[in-house]
């Protein structure tokens, strides 16, 4: 039995869920790959290298911030974990970091990602120019016509930006295209997944690059207050922001809640199923095909959910509720008066949580993990709030 | 069935073409079942389209999409396979969601009253797939192991271990999809395998005519898969005759080599 929130065993399942369902052809590339994390993960050389570049680069550590006047509206105690003032604007950052320093340690001299709404593709296409690498970002189709600011923010980091015309040319599509160009490219090629899916050592790995969050919580938490929060809050797309808070937490009394959204709820909605290289819950139809799914962030698009995740909640260690694409547009506008901080769409998720279950949280000491910044979502919004009021009006 | 079937041709000399054909991408498609086992199959490899075929180049990926569009599902498949008798052994692939959502009890049952002797499953790995393989063995569904061109030899030991039907030697390194020139890892492949098994040992991923089949023949393989190569003529919209000078062409070249 490993801990939870421990490392998985050697198949690199968390309970049933997990594994490595990868193509022979990519076997020796994940297997590789699984060892020179295990080595690189506790070389101190490593270490101090990942956090000295955190620090040093993309201004780690990250502020907890009491958020005084949300606190008041909700009349809770509302502690934001800032990764919104993380470089690139999203805790992404972090797990590239790691990624690409372990890259270059196997001898790897360009990078391959997939990318939804851009975050993790420019997150990419920025450690890569920060090492020398090369970088190929794989995108949907129809992302790429969404998020054409990312796209051009990639290409002037010097990466490359495919767009991805199969399936539903979409996250999943993208992913999909991404696995298919590492078979061909293992020899100089690291696929740098963007969350914490894909085959083992994929999902550990990326929570490991991700703990950080979870980490520096606990201790400013504990700094602050003496004591260990009630709540831990987060937005769950493939779950990374999520699983690096929880992982800070876990071994406390916290109550630990992961938001996903209505329209992409893997964990609430999706059934189990085996696809991207993880046995986990996907949204499918009655026949086992993976069904696309559709919220108002691009970030929390994606029909599956990471399998630690799955994991946490069949063992009831972490809660998983749904938000809507409205009370999404409530919270951002609501976290932007109260707070002068307009985030994600992914991070509204977790606070709109917030605002649903307002009566159960009364008086209780909430973290919440602001995974990254609005900028990218200001023309969605607007787009959305004057269709909103337009519909009002009619 | 299917490996005893192979092999009986393996020892008579002769070499084995297993084309690919897309169930459903087209109404007809039980016609072009017909065809390349008349045009010289010895087997014949039929895909059920999947949503996120993480293994298949564009024309497989464009066959199983057009596939999905006409509303074909697993079960309307297997369906259709049980109206019809082959003379030559059905080998059905697909990715592993789809068996493990039908639940692989009710899968292999469904397969095999389907008339399916053996199934491919790329992304069911060895270390994954012990469960499937049980379940499978049990009620007479072989299932065919791939070994690729980087798997270590101690792997393909481990893997040959508990092959069955035959061994997919992946020619390239790369998903599923035609090839100019045969790579060097098709024959390649084919020569580091054959010493270690004597199951039929068959070449796919890339082999695209019947020069590059009658090369991984003669570098020691019992025969070779063919899919996109076909496919891509079948989206075309090449005539049956067309068709059947392919297929025809790659068998006279095994048969020549
Ligand atoms: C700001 C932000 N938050 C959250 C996510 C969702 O990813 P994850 O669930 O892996 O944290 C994304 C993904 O693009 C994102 O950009």
């Amino acid at each position: 039995m490993t801990s939870v929130m421990g490392n998985p065993d050697a198949t690199g399942r968390f309970g049933e869920f997990g594994g490595r369902f990868v193509p022979e052809s990519l076997m020796p590339a994940v297997i590789e790959l699984d060892s020179a994390f295990r080595e690189a993960w506790s070389d101190p050389l490593f270490r101090a290298e990942y956090t000295a570049t955190l620090e040093n680069y993309a201004g780690r550590p990250t502020r907890l911030y009491l958020a005084e006047r949300l606190s008041e509206y909700l009349g809770a105690e509302i502690w934001l974990k800032r990764e919104d003032l993380a470089h690139t604007g999203s805790h992404k950052i972090n797990n590239v970091i790691g990624q690409a320093l372990l890259a270059r340690r196997m001898g790897k001299s360009r990078l391959i990602a997939e990318t939804g709404a851009g975050q993790h593709g420019v997150a990419t296409a920025t450690a890569a120019a920060l090492f020398g690498l090369e970088a190929k970002v794989y995108m949907g189709e129809v992302d790429v016509a969404r998020q054409s600011l990312n796209v051009f923010r990639m290409r002037l980091l010097g990466a490359e930006v495919e767009a991805v015309t199969s399936g539903s040319r979409t996250l999943k599509d993208a992913v999909n295209e991404a696995m298919r160009s590492w078979v061909a490219a293992l020899g100089d090629t690291h696929y740098c997944i963007g969350s914490v899916m894909g085959p083992h050592p994929y999902p550990w790995m990326v929570r490991e690059f991700q703990r950080v969050i979870g980490d520096e919580a606990r201790s400013q938490y504990e700094a602050a207050t003496g004591s260990t929060p009630d709540w831990v809050v987060a937005c769950v797309g493939g779950g990374s922001n999520a699983a690096g808070t929880f992982a800070g937490f876990v071994d406390t009394p916290a109550r630990l809640v992961g938001v996903e959204p209505a329209g992409g709820a893997a964990v609430g909605h999706g059934i189990g199923g085996i696809v991207h290289g993880m046995q986990s819950f996907f949204l499918q139809d009655e026949f086992g095909q993976i069904n696309e799914a559709a919220s108002i962030s691009a970030g929390l698009d994606y029909p599956g959910v990471g399998p630690e995740h799955a994991h946490l909640h069949a063992i009831g260690r972490a809660r998983y509720d749904q938000v809507n694409d409205d009370q999404v547009l409530e919270a951002v506008q609501l976290l932007a008066r109260t707070e002068g901080i307009v985030c994600a769409l992914e991070s509204a998720h977790a606070i709109a949580w917030l605002v649903e279950h307002k009566q159960e949280l009364l008086s209780s000491s909430i973290v919440v993990t602001l995974s990254g910044r609005g900028d990218k979502d200001v023309e969605t919004i607007a787009q959305r709030l004057g269709f909103l009021e337009g519909e009002e009006h009619a | 069935m299917l490996e005893k079937s192979l092999q009986q041709l393996r020892k008579s000399g002769r070499r084995i073409l297993v084309p690919y054909v897309m169930a459903g991408s087209d109404p007809d498609w039980l016609s072009l079942v017909d065809l390349v086992i008349e045009s010289g199959a010895d087997a014949v490899e039929i895909g059920i389209p999947f949503s996120d075929p993480s293994m298949d180049g564009p024309v497989i990926q464009r066959a199983g999409e057009l596939a999905l569009a006409r509303g074909v599902t697993p079960f309307s498949v297997l369906s259709e396979l049980r109206t019809r008798s082959f003379s030559v052994p059905i080998v059905v692939m697909t990715y592993y969601n789809l068996f493990h959502h039908m639940g692989i009890e009710r899968a292999v049952t469904e397969l095999r009253q389907a008339g399916v002797d053996g199934v491919i499953i790329p992304d069911l790995p060895l270390e994954e797939g012990a469960n499937w393989r049980a379940m499978a063995k049990s009620q007479g569904l072989e299932t065919v192991q791939l070994v690729s061109p980087v798997t270590s030899l101690e792997r393909v030991d481990e893997i040959l271990a508990v092959a069955e039907g035959f061994v997919y030697g992946v020619g390239s390194m790369s998903v599923t999809g035609e090839r100019a020139e045969l790579a060097e890892t098709a024959t390649a492949i084919a020569t580091r395998i054959r010493p270690r098994t004597t199951l039929p040992l068959l070449i796919g991923i890339g082999i695209s005519n019947g020069d590059q089949a009658a090369a991984v023949v003669e570098a020691g393989a019992d025969g070779v898969v063919v899919g996109s190569a076909l496919l891509r003529r079948v989206l075309e919209g090449q005539t049956p005759s067309e068709l059947s000078y392919f297929v025809s062409e790659i068998r006279a070249a095994l048969d020549e080599a």
